[in-house]
């Protein structure tokens, strides 16, 4: 069997790695699992209710879209259309010229990653920096992120110190509030020397043009209070049809992700700074950002993009737990990656065209999403396109199916076989060339083959 | 999931089902087969075997290669046409009927066949619970045992009908396992392409099920029994594995009742 990269990528996973991915990840869907039960009689009901919301949205982003930006002129923004992430790019690149803009402070957002901003900016000398703790960690170390929410769920605290004395940020210390203490004592310097805060936006209301940033360390609002010019990066996708509407989204995001009521910060954030109010963005810009998602508004897998990033797929998912997300190969790993990022990927599916088969199809990351996405439906579309498409990604290690195919269509063949099976209880298994079954046995013993002796029961009993 | 809470018969129609006794117990487990059928006639049920039967189509389903398992879909159509319940020892294999199938079916002109199908494919202890309306089970079975849900039973009646009928068994104890959510690693061509995360996933799940010390490990499907009995039989540490079914035909018989 042609050895499937993720699988690879688990096997070969440092011991140290596969316990803190493991570890965080089990522990996250847990605590998840027992603050929403605890807190609502039926959250089946709330998944379902905000899943049908978001769906909505789906349905109606022609209308809502042009809404949305009415709204945000009126209050003061300033809207950008980007079809590409070479599109956002530019656009953030252009709004910082202008400005004569050199310095960026940066609050946690998935679409920048999507997007390569960092790189892209660094090339035209602007310095960006991270503020959300975990991904000013990746930042330094020059890695990426592998988890949506934690995006250093791979690493101990032993690297994070080793990572911070290597940056000349104090002596080797592994305590995380010591950690904690020298990032926040680095960052603040930094903020006032930026010129320009880029957020992305968890929600945006339609009815009143809100953005909704979570986080859990202020950042955001330190971006915001530093600095003179706001960007907002927002995928098409991020809009809720009214405010009340957020009652619900917000509830739900905060128990799924990180197991909290709410997270410590929620900002609305309606415009820029006001005549009259003592400070905030005198400039506000959202980017709206495709990127591939109208291609996805229009597939079989539109139900995808009802996503709000919690990664409570991935932490349920015994597949994440063990690959970690780097195995994806894409921004956004484990069940809800192994959907989008193919997709996203466009021309390039084939690329990616194995993602969608790590999965036993067991259905958990169904069951726990926030917006009730019917993840294992959509793997299987994608397998199916892959195979449809002939990628070789998608056919490697799947045994090809059209003679198994021609045997279940024909009783008398299939009888045969049930009873001709009977030769491997006495064959030695090893030599037979049949990969899967080696597969099989590297790990499992098999039963022992019964072909034929239900049928045999049946017909030569006497009926009650 | 077979949401329909109505009477499984047709007015006039008898007890009469069609059992879809899946591959794997047609190749590996006919016990689980005929310990369906008993418990279904101990119900007064009927069961017809159409002897033409082979597969759900569920391993191309899986597997991305959906023109292959539409082919199989529509033999098994074919096979168990009428308007009896179809009843199925497997969560797996009914959910491929009820769910999988129309998936694959969407935009193909006999979609209305397969739905024919589906709208009355029944999971065994679903049938037994919500279609026959059996709610607690005579006999006796002295054993602790650890029950395996079976991802494929999410969102379905299964879980709760086969522990109802488990709980209400004489002598029979069900203890619970840590990490109920969590898949067995089998996922059909997933345990041969993903071997290592498979295995790890199968052994995880025997930690679990090994620290509640029951008698047997019990189970809605044969293939996650198949899996995990393999993986513990491998390193020779055999577990007893067996399908609800079993266990509730033999209830049946220690009670003298069959």
């Amino acid at each position: 069997m042609a050895a499937q990269f993720i699988d690879q990528f688990a096997k070969n996973l440092a011991p140290d790695t596969r316990a803190a991915v493991y570890d965080g990840s089990k522990q996250g869907h847990e605590k998840r699992t027992k603050l929403l039960f605890d807190t609502y009689a039926d959250p089946d009901r709330l998944r379902r209710l905000a899943g049908e919301i978001k769906q909505h949205v789906l349905e109606n982003l022609d209308t809502y879209l042009p809404a949305v930006e009415a709204k945000l002129l009126a209050n003061g923004a300033q809207v950008h259309w980007a079809a590409t992430g070479e599109e956002a790019c530019a656009a953030v690149l252009r709004i910082m010229q202008a400005r004569g803009a050199k310095k960026m402070v940066k609050a946690k957002t998935m679409v920048s990653e999507e997007i390569e901003l960092e790189h892209y900016l660094d090339k035209q000398g602007i310095e960006t920096l991270e503020t959300d703790l975990g991904e000013f960690i990746v930042q330094i170390d020059h890695d990426h992120p592998s988890h949506i929410v934690k995006p250093i769920i791979h690493k101990n605290r032993r690297e994070i110190a080793k990572s911070f004395e290597r940056e000349g940020l104090g002596a080797y210390n592994d305590d995380p509030e010591t950690i904690t203490r020298r990032a926040r004592q680095f960052l603040r310097h930094k903020y006032l020397a930026a010129d320009v805060a880029l957020t992305g936006a968890n929600f945006v209301s339609v009815e009143s043009g809100r953005l909704v940033i979570v986080t859990n360390e202020g950042n955001s609002r330190f971006c915001l209070a530093a600095t003179r010019c706001h960007i907002a990066l927002v995928g098409i996708e991020k809009l809720v049809p009214q405010d009340r509407d957020l009652g619900l989204l917000l509830n739900l995001l905060a128990r799924s992700a990180t197991a909290q009521q709410l997270t410590v910060y929620t900002e609305f954030v309606s415009g820029p700074k006001a005549a009259g109010q003592p400070d905030g963005p005198e400039e506000m810009h959202v980017v709206f950002v495709d990127n591939g998602r109208t291609d996805v508004l229009a597939s079989d897998c539109r139900d995808i993009l009802r996503c709000i990033r919690c990664g409570a797929c991935l932490n349920v998912c015994p597949v994440y737990r063990q690959a970690s997300g780097h195995a994806y190969r894409s921004v956004y790993p484990g069940p809800v990656g192994a959907v989008l990022s193919p997709l996203l990927a466009g021309e390039k599916f084939p690329e990616l065209a194995d993602l969608p088969k790590a999965s036993s199809l067991c259905g958990a990351c169904h069951e726990v999403c926030p917006v009730n996405i019917p993840i294992p439906d959509l793997l299987l579309r994608l397998r199916a396109k892959g195979k449809a498409e002939g990628a070789p990604l998608a056919a490697a290690g799947t045994p090809p199916m059209g003679a198994w195919a021609w045997l279940a269509s024909q009783p008398t063949a299939w009888k045969a076989a049930l009873f001709g099976g009977k030769m491997i209880n006495y064959l030695p298994t090893k030599l037979l060339p049949i990969p899967a079954l080696r597969a099989w046995e590297s790990k499992r013993s098999l039963p022992e083959w019964r072909g034929g002796e239900f049928r045999k029961w049946l017909r030569n009993r006497q009926r009650p | 999931m077979n949401a329909a809470r109505r009477s499984p018969f047709a007015a006039g129609a008898g007890r009469r089902v069609q059992l879809m006794a899946t591959c794997l117990c047609d190749a590996f487990y006919d016990d689980v087969a005929r310990a369906t059928v008993e418990v279904l006639e101990h119900f007064g049920c009927t069961v017809e075997f159409p002897e033409g039967q082979t597969c759900c189509g569920q391993p191309a389903f899986n597997g991305g290669d959906w023109p292959a398992s539409r082919q199989v879909v529509r033999h098994t159509v074919k096979t168990f046409a009428g308007e009896a319940p179809v009843v199925v020892p497997s969560g797996s294999c009914a959910a491929m009927m009820f769910h999988g199938a129309l998936l694959e079916f969407e935009k193909e002109a006999d979609l209305p066949e397969v739905k024919q199908l589906a709208n009355r494919t029944w999971e065994l202890a679903d049938f037994i619970v919500n279609g026959l309306g059996v709610k607690t089970w005579p006999g006796r079975f002295d054993a602790t045992i650890a029950f395996h849900r079976a991802c494929h039973t999410r969102g379905t009646g299964t879980v709760d009908a086969a522990l109802g009928l488990l709980n209400s068994v004489a002598g029979l104890k069900v203890v619970p396992v840590g990490e109920v959510e969590q898949c067995c690693g089998f996922g059909g061509t997933f345990s041969v392409s993903f071997p290592h995360i498979s295995a790890n996933m199968g052994e995880l799940r025997l930690e679990h099920i090994r620290a509640a010390k029951p008698d047997l490990l019990v189970s809605p499907d044969m293939s996650c029994m198949m899996h995990l009995g393999g993986l513990a039989g491998k390193e020779g540490r055999p577990i007893k594995i067996r399908h609800f079914a079993q266990v509730l035909r033999d209830a049946l018989k220690n009670g003298g009742l069959l």
